[in-house]
């Protein structure tokens, strides 16, 4: 089936598989490898991208649904050489260690942000309940993104 | 993982999702936000060969106030759901309710319409539909017709609609008082034990879900009432409680009576 699908401003066209889920496509037909596979059953968000102003799992999305969406992942987020305010607060206040969780906590943490400018710590929290980190025990994703908050809304 | 081969349409009326559903008739299934579905296509629980994409029939994205009555769109998702003023002003128990449901991400796609129709024992909004006396509105075939709760969730699984019919609303009536309490599966963030309270002047309305193959009515629990929650030993009674890896008979039960008192007192 023929889809069209804006992927970080740039407009593909594709003839793909229904059943070709939406990860799978950004990661192997578009090459964008920062989107992960952890769990692929819809569990650790690694995979969490944003699909029409929503953060989401695209593991657990075709790639059909998304036709004449309009995605971002996490390649579209730094304008530039300038990384966005969230994988900034990341990277001071070491919000990674081995790095597999992080695009989907990028992803997510920008979705509890859009709704909740300044959330506390539960909210934070809370927010991440679906995106799962085996490294950090998630201290310092909080932190990281409490700061991406501050400086976001400065 | 992949699922087996199937094609894909998306229509953009509510016709022409039923007229595919009734030619291609167990062979076709109705695709909302996918987070049930898609789970079970890639663990080939399930191959539909035709999936009827329903998302984009815009009369099923409206939330409204209708009279006394707030109607829920069946493609609402969980997160406009819990977002919708009308929804916050008039019946916050919804609200509450699909507060409680998964994650973010799963908000954002999940719908109610889809959470009735796959009518998972764990499933969050059964509690509540049941508690509310809400109505579920199908189309098909032979037209529209209106599916009280109680007669709406079946058994596992299962409800009572028909293979040609789809899910359009659900209609809730305006609830001043009520309050959802979870115990969370702590991995899948499922209901082990969900219980949706409606509190109206000398009774109570209590629905569960999670302990039993289809969620129900407590009207042991409701019948006991006396205006304090020690109606709340009475959660099981009469009831064939589940039993699986994450609580057994004993422990569902235990938990049943703890969440109802939690509700009452709230
Ligand atoms: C990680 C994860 C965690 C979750 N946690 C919870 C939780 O805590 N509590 C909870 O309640 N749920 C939970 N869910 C389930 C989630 O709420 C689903 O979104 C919901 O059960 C199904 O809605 P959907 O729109 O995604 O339906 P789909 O997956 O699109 O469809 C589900 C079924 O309903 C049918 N269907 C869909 N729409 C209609 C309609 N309008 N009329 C008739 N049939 C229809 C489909 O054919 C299919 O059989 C979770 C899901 C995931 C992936
Ligand atoms: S890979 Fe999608 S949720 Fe884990
Ligand atoms: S940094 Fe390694 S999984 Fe999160």
């Amino acid at each position: 089936m023929q889809i069209s699908i804006t992927v970080n401003g740039k407009a593909y066209s594709h003839d793909i598989e229904p059943r070709m889920s939406l990860v799978e496509y950004l990661r192997e037909i578009l090459n964008l490898t920062g989107t992960h596979i952890g769990c692929d059953t819809s569990g650790c968000g690694a995979c969490t991208i944003n699909i029409d102003g929503v953060a989401a799992k695209s593991c657990t999305l075709l790639a059909v649904q998304a036709n004449g969406a309009s995605i971002t992942t996490i390649e579209g987020m730094a304008k530039g050489n300038e990384l966005h305010p969230i994988q900034e607060a990341f990277k001071e206040h070491h919000g990674l260690q081995c790095g597999f969780c992080t695009p989907g906590m990028v992803m997510t943490a920008a979705d509890i942000l859009k709704n909740n400018p300044s959330p506390n710590e539960m909210e934070i929290r809370h927010g991440l309940e679906g995106n799962f980190c085996r490294c950090t025990g998630y201290h310092n994703i909080v932190k990281s993104i409490q700061h991406a908050a501050e400086k976001m809304n400065s | 993982m992949i699922p087996s081969k199937f094609d894909y349409i998306k229509v953009s009326s509510l016709n022409e999702a039923i007229e595919l559903l009734d030619k291609h008739g167990y062979d076709a299934k109705i695709l909302s936000g996918g987070h049930s579905l898609i789970p079970t296509m890639k663990l080939r629980l399930n191959s539909p060969e035709l999936l009827i994409d329903i998302s984009s029939v815009p009369e099923l994205n409206s939330i409204t106030l209708e009279g006394d009555e707030i109607v829920i769109g069946a493609n609402c998702t969980h997160h406009a759901i819990l977002s919708s003023e009308i929804v916050n002003a008039h019946i916050n128990l919804l609200a509450q309710t699909a507060k409680c449901i998964g994650d973010i991400q799963v908000r954002n796609r999940g719908t109610i319409g889809g959470s009735l129709a796959h009518a998972d024992p764990s499933a969050d909004y059964p509690a509540t539909v049941l508690a509310c006396d809400a109505t579920i509105v199908v189309q098909g075939k032979q037209g529209e017709r209106s599916i009280v709760a109680s007669e709406f969730f079946q058994g596992i699984f299962t409800t009572a609609i028909e293979n040609d019919e789809i899910i359009t609303s659900v209609r809730f009536p305006k609830v001043a008082n009520g309050n959802y309490q979870k115990f969370y599966q702590s991995a899948s963030r499922f209901a082990v034990v969900g219980v949706a309270v409606v509190k109206e002047e000398n009774k109570v309305k209590v629905g569960i879900t999670g302990v039993s193959d289809t969620p129900y009515r407590a009207t042991a629990v409701e019948n006991a009432y006396d205006g304090t929650a020690t109606a709340a030993s009475h959660a099981v009674d009469g009831i064939d409680v589940m039993s699986d890896h994450f609580a057994d008979v004993n422990y569902r039960s235990h938990l049943a009576k703890v969440y109802v008192k939690k509700a009452l007192e709230a």
